[in-house]
């Protein structure tokens, strides 16, 4: 794919975030696209690409009464809208279309009109990790950190860490669920959940939506909105068992997504300016910042403890509060994506001055896929 | 209300083996006849090279611990805190299981500590490996 032939011209949450119990999850949807919509400046009737995740596309394309002729249903978990976004721009680059929307909504907390998801007992998942206990995410995604911590000599302190500094964030942003600061004691005396992780290093569970609206590079320029331009993109899947993944000191599916894009962006590290990384728990960012090659994972513990990603950091990381401070529906990828184009447009609650470039990087599952979108504001 | 109950494997054609074994007291791995590469789960060709030709034998149930959390919400069958951890096998693979024999402590459970399988009846279809502390 080409760099900035493809831009974002459209973006928006949901009206409501946090606890929505009065909208349905299509609504929710809904609710998304059409704001999205009108921040592009759009009709219904100008959208001809579509592509959601856990709903089909089917259902919100018939609710939202849009008749699409490209359609990406990818649902490999949080990060799918990552995916979509590369998928969007590969299709509006080849003409399979012209303007496509991106949805996301989750009644992640009030479960209105909730698709349940089941683990069948004949699947692998259900044969081989089910039995022995496994429950909610935080019973799976934490798995490794023990490991991780073992091989790169990281503490439970620079762990802790991570949901300080996200708090700082999040303090700076009027719409985050979460602003109280807290600090490392706070966070290693909080409830236990899944040891070595307590309750302020597993994500909160909300409700909300989110959608964007993709348009090539040369018709962006007619948009109401600034536009954001899709500098780089990569995407792979591991396994949807976490004790399955090839090893624990490392994601595999983050060290394919992450160089593609990075690769295909043609920048260099020093270059970004803004940075997300999806952190369901505490341990993502630390994962991120090793496997996308930022530095060693042995150094990452100590970065984020030492305040280079905190506000005024030289590397500024999930600035809106992040999946433990902001919000988090269940499938928080399309916040990561929401944040780094308020950064590149300027308008972002914590904005980072003159950022021109923001990497988004998301998980889906645990550790099961992963997608990485590089925006940036220049041609 | 009944408590709702533990959830339960169900064998496919091509895993029936591995519970036939655990049934049997025996843990069943693959190997590649093409490659030699140990594999878990079961499926009948080799991840690592594609090859039909593959090969079940009992392992020798020896395993280190490689990582785990200490769960400590509630959950059907279990009494928290427990851990749920990931063992690599002496032959290569690694599996999710958990350890008795042990106190569910960060204390007690050692990374790289040493264990050995050991197999819980579940019912008359399932029987669980489960890991202990190796006794040798």
């Amino acid at each position: 794919m080409r760099r900035n032939q493809v831009a974002v011209v459209g973006a928006a949450e949901t009206t409501e975030l946090g606890v929505i119990p009065h909208m349905s999850q299509i609504q929710l949807h809904a609710d998304a696209a059409l704001n999205a919509i009108a921040d592009a400046g759009l009709k219904l009737s100008d959208i001809d690409g579509f592509a959601t995740a856990v709903e089909t596309p089917q259902q919100i394309a018939h609710y939202l009464g849009i008749t699409p002729t490209w359609v990406d249903g990818t649902s490999v978990g949080g990060c799918s809208f990552m995916l979509h976004v590369r998928h969007a721009a590969a299709a509006i680059e080849a003409g399979l279309c012209k303007t496509v929307l991106i949805t996301h909504a989750e009644s992640g907390k009030s479960n209105i009109g909730r698709t349940p998801r089941m683990i069948g007992p004949d699947s692998l998942n259900g044969q081989f990790e089910l039995p022995y206990g496994v429950s909610t995410p935080a019973s799976l995604f934490p798995i490794p950190v023990l490991r991780y911590m073992k091989t790169h000599g990281i503490t439970h302190e620079q762990l802790a860490m991570v949901a300080v500094v996200q708090r700082e964030w999040a303090a700076k942003n009027p719409r985050a669920t979460m602003k109280t600061p807290i600090t490392v004691e706070d966070v290693l005396n909080s409830r236990m959940i899944a040891y070595p992780f307590r309750i302020l290093q597993c994500c909160l569970v909300t409700d909300g939506g989110g959608a964007l609206i993709l348009t090539s590079a040369e018709r962006a320029r007619d948009f109401p909105q600034k536009p954001v331009y899709i500098l780089g993109t990569g995407e792979s899947v591991e396994t949807p068992m976490v004790s399955q993944m090839q090893t624990f000191d490392s994601s595999r599916a983050f060290r394919v997504a992450g160089p593609l894009a990075f690769k295909e962006a043609g920048i260099t590290h020093k270059d970004v300016d803004h940075l997300m990384i999806y952190d369901a728990f505490a341990h993502l960012p630390l994962f991120g910042l090793g496997d996308l090659g930022f530095m060693p994972h042995e150094d990452a513990g100590k970065f984020i403890a030492g305040g280079h990603t905190r506000p005024g950091g030289k590397l500024p990381l999930n600035t809106n509060g992040g999946g433990l401070s902001y919000m988090h529906s269940g499938m928080y990828g399309m916040y990561a994506l929401q944040e780094s184009v308020r950064q590149m447009r300027g308008i972002a609650p914590a904005q980072v001055q003159g950022a021109k470039i923001s990497v988004c990087h998301g998980v889906g599952g645990m550790f099961a896929a992963s997608g990485t979108i590089i925006f940036t504001n220049e041609t | 209300m009944a408590e709702p109950a533990r959830g339960r494997p169900k064998a496919t054609p091509e895993t029936q083996h591995f519970w036939d074994g655990a049934r049997a007291g025996e843990l069943r791995l693959q190997r590649c006849d093409a490659c030699a590469q140990a594999y878990f789960p079961p499926r009948p060709f080799c991840p690592a090279c594609g090859s039909r030709k593959v090969s079940t034998f009992k392992a020798s149930g020896k395993a280190t611990l490689y990582s785990y959390v200490i769960h400590h919400r509630p959950v059907p069958g279990f009494t928290p805190p427990y851990a749920i951890a990931v063992v690599a096998l002496e032959e290569g693979p690694r599996m999710m299981t958990n350890i008795v024999d042990c106190p569910q402590t960060p204390d007690a459970l050692e990374l790289d500590m040493r264990l050995e399988v050991t197999f819980e009846k579940l019912d008359e279809a399932i029987t669980l490996p489960l890991f202990r502390p190796a006794k040798d």
